[in-house]
């Protein structure tokens, strides 16, 4: 079918302003959401192209492709642009800050312009970052250790400490927009016990960005000055600590890792019920849920550190509370998959990623339990069981939630549909190509190999190929959407306003919205996810 | 939520005692008072940090819940860093894993 308009067009969002201006000033949260949209892409490819090389090298025991320096930077950068320029920001800045207002029926965020501010934060720390990577990189880990970082490393440490600590402004800024809205902006009617539980992932997630980022920043900041100035923070010969930096960095960093997986377990709240037809299981346990994880996440960073020297009694206690972090996670995926018991399922793209993170997810916080107890830690500590564990979190889960949701509310963002066809081959695709780039490495991380060394011993060769394999299939199956949702832009169906016929207020608003969202306010007078009174969705069609 | 305004003389009085305080810790870092160093920057630093809360940051004259929530939760979370944190320094002498 030819996507002319006939009718003259309806206004809304995309079509009210045009040129580069009306973008890059504007205060309109979905479009800021997609100027987050496209620069996070950009820093994903970034990311992936220094994974593939990664995995280029691993392909052979002997070191050929890259020398050991050049090595150290390739993961290190793979590591900073991943987590500090894509996962940090992916849902939250993208989906949260188009969804946010819409799904609580407000007209924007409660400060507009602070969240255009934050975009710009972003751009600045990205262009200091990528002029690190251009001049010359960073090679001391994505964890700045010290005293490697305030010391010995000669590359660029101060300029990607800065980048990140400019992010974190950024990411700050989000966190206090979001908090201050959900509490002030809420509809009529929409009580908290009927908030979608989207915005209570999102609410937690804020609850971390704003007391846990600050610490990072501070602490990155230290690290700056005790290389730049010489201040005596880590350094033991001047009566630092060097493990008071691992304290203080992964105090962020491992709440951090729930910036990145609660927003994702936000979508999947939505996307189950939807396409099982059915409301969700335990509706206030996976709200407190979030909140917990939020909180009990700020107890467990020390597991990061049981070979570090650290006393045996922190370890003792850390261990145990690490147990503690997987109850709230464990409830939620009892939840989901009682949501789907004698439901009505239909396998659509975004139940598919759903799916794949259901199962993903669980793979790595199982991992993460093997993690926790001393005795294996000390035989996996810095081997690949370590690095196949939080891929299958940070990858399996954080960014098969993204694309979920990605699938799920494109026809709102673009208007358009997707081609379902490709949508679920993507989908397969990319659980494939996952799991045989990671799991052959939890493996090869249980029989001894190290990370972050360009070359290994030749038995382990044959997992390594496997891994190199998977990676290039993973990465077809992520190359794959973003061809079809730019050819949907233009050629794909239109949809109308609620393709799913999903609850969420975000689908009784145009497709795509207004610009202030809703023609009148709406007034909220049922419960979430109430979809034994909606309809079922027309049948989903394949497109040839 | 009456908002309530603040001459102006009482922001550079606050700017002036924190200037006087920065002067004063740095001046006192040339004493060696043997363990009190460290008490006594923590303690001067600590003032600081509640003359901006209190004024800058306009929490002695709000009644907002929420305000005392966020102080409230901001502090427990310090407590959290430097509590556990604890469970290493106190036993670092005790072995390692
Ligand atoms: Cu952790």
């Amino acid at each position: 079918m030819s996507s002319v308009a006939i009718t003259p067009e309806r206004e809304h969002y995309l079509n009210k302003e045009y040129g580069i201006s009306s973008w890059l000033l504007t205060t309109d949260h979905k479009r800021i959401a997609l100027l987050y949209l496209v620069s996070i892409t950009f820093f994903f490819f970034i990311g992936g192209f220094f994974a593939l090389l990664i995995r280029l090298e691993l392909l052979t025991p002997a070191g050929d492709l890259v020398q050991a320096d050049t090595y150290n930077k390739l993961f290190t950068m793979h590591g900073q642009t991943m987590i500090f320029f894509f996962l940090i920001p992916s849902i939250p800045a993208v989906l949260g800050n188009f969804l946010v207002p819409m799904m609580i029926g407000a007209k924007d965020l409660a400060f507009p312009r602070i969240n255009l501010l934050s975009w710009y934060l972003y751009i600045i720390a990205g262009i200091i970052y990528l002029h690190c990577i251009l001049t010359g990189g960073v090679d001391v880990g994505w964890t700045f250790y010290t005293p490697l970082s305030s010391g010995f490393s000669n590359t660029k440490v101060i300029e990607a400490g800065v980048a990140v600590f400019i992010n974190g402004f950024s990411s700050i800024l989000t966190g206090l927009n979001f908090v201050v809205t959900i509490h002030r902006m809420r509809a009529p009617g929409m009580t908290w016990s009927r908030l979608p539980l989207f915005i209570w992932s999102h609410y937690a997630t804020s609850i971390i960005m704003l007391l846990g980022t600050p610490v990072l920043a501070i602490t990155l900041l230290l690290v700056v000055f005790e290389r730049a100035f010489g201040l005596g923070i880590f350094d033991p010969t001047r009566g630092g600590d060097p493990l008071l930096f691992q304290h203080l960095f992964w105090f962020y960093s491992h709440p951090a890792v729930y910036i990145m997986i609660l927003p994702s377990m936000g979508v999947i709240s939505e996307v189950v019920p939807c396409f099982s037809r059915k409301r969700i299981f335990g509706y206030h346990f996976v709200a407190l849920a979030s909140i917990a994880i939020a909180v009990i996440g700020f107890l467990v960073w020390a597991h990061h550190m049981f070979v570090a020297g650290m006393s045996l009694y922190a370890a003792l206690i850390f261990s145990l509370l690490s147990y503690l972090v997987a109850v709230p996670s464990a409830i939620k995926v009892f939840n989901w998959t009682a949501t789907m018991y004698k439901g009505s399922i239909s396998f659509s793209t975004p139940m598919l990623y759903a799916f794949g993170f259901i199962g993903l997810f669980t793979m790595g916080g199982l991992t993460g339990l093997f993690l926790a107890a001393l005795g294996i830690d000390v035989h996996v500590t810095d081997t690949y069981f370590v690095i196949a564990h939080f891929h299958y979190i940070m990858v399996g889960g954080a960014v098969m939630g993204y694309l979920a949701g990605m699938h799920f509310w494109w026809p709102k963002i673009s208007g358009r549909i997707y081609p379902e066809g490709w949508g679920r081959l993507a989908a397969l695709i990319v659980f494939i190509g996952f799991n045989l780039t990671f799991f052959p490495q939890f493996v090869l991380g249980y029989v001894g190999m190290p990370r972050r060394y360009w070359q290994y011993s030749q038995e382990f060769q044959v997992l390594n190929v496997l891994s190199t394999a998977g990676s290039t299939v993973l990465a077809v199956g992520y190359l794959l959407p973003m061809v079809y949702f730019l050819w949907s832009m233009r050629y794909g169906k239109l949809a109308d306003d609620n393709p799913w016929n999903a609850t969420g207020l975000e689908w009784r608003t145009a497709s795509p919205p207004p610009t202030y969202n809703f023609d009148e306010t709406p007034v909220v007078t049922w419960e979430a996810y109430d979809y034994e009174n909606m309809p079922l969705p027309q049948e989903v069609t394949l497109e040839r | 939520m009456s908002e309530h305004i603040i001459p102006t003389r009482t922001y550079y009085l606050i700017w002036i005692s924190l200037m006087c305080l920065t002067v004063i810790t740095a001046a006192v870092a040339f004493v060696d008072l043997g363990q009190f160093n460290t008490i006594v920057a923590l303690s001067i630093a600590t003032l600081k940090a509640l003359l901006v809360v209190l004024f800058f940051m306009h929490l002695k004259y709000t009644n907002e819940k929420m305000s005392k929530v966020a102080v409230i939760s901001a502090l427990f979370w310090l407590v959290l860093l430097l509590a556990l944190s604890l469970t290493d320094y106190g036993w670092r002498g005790a072995g390692a894993v």
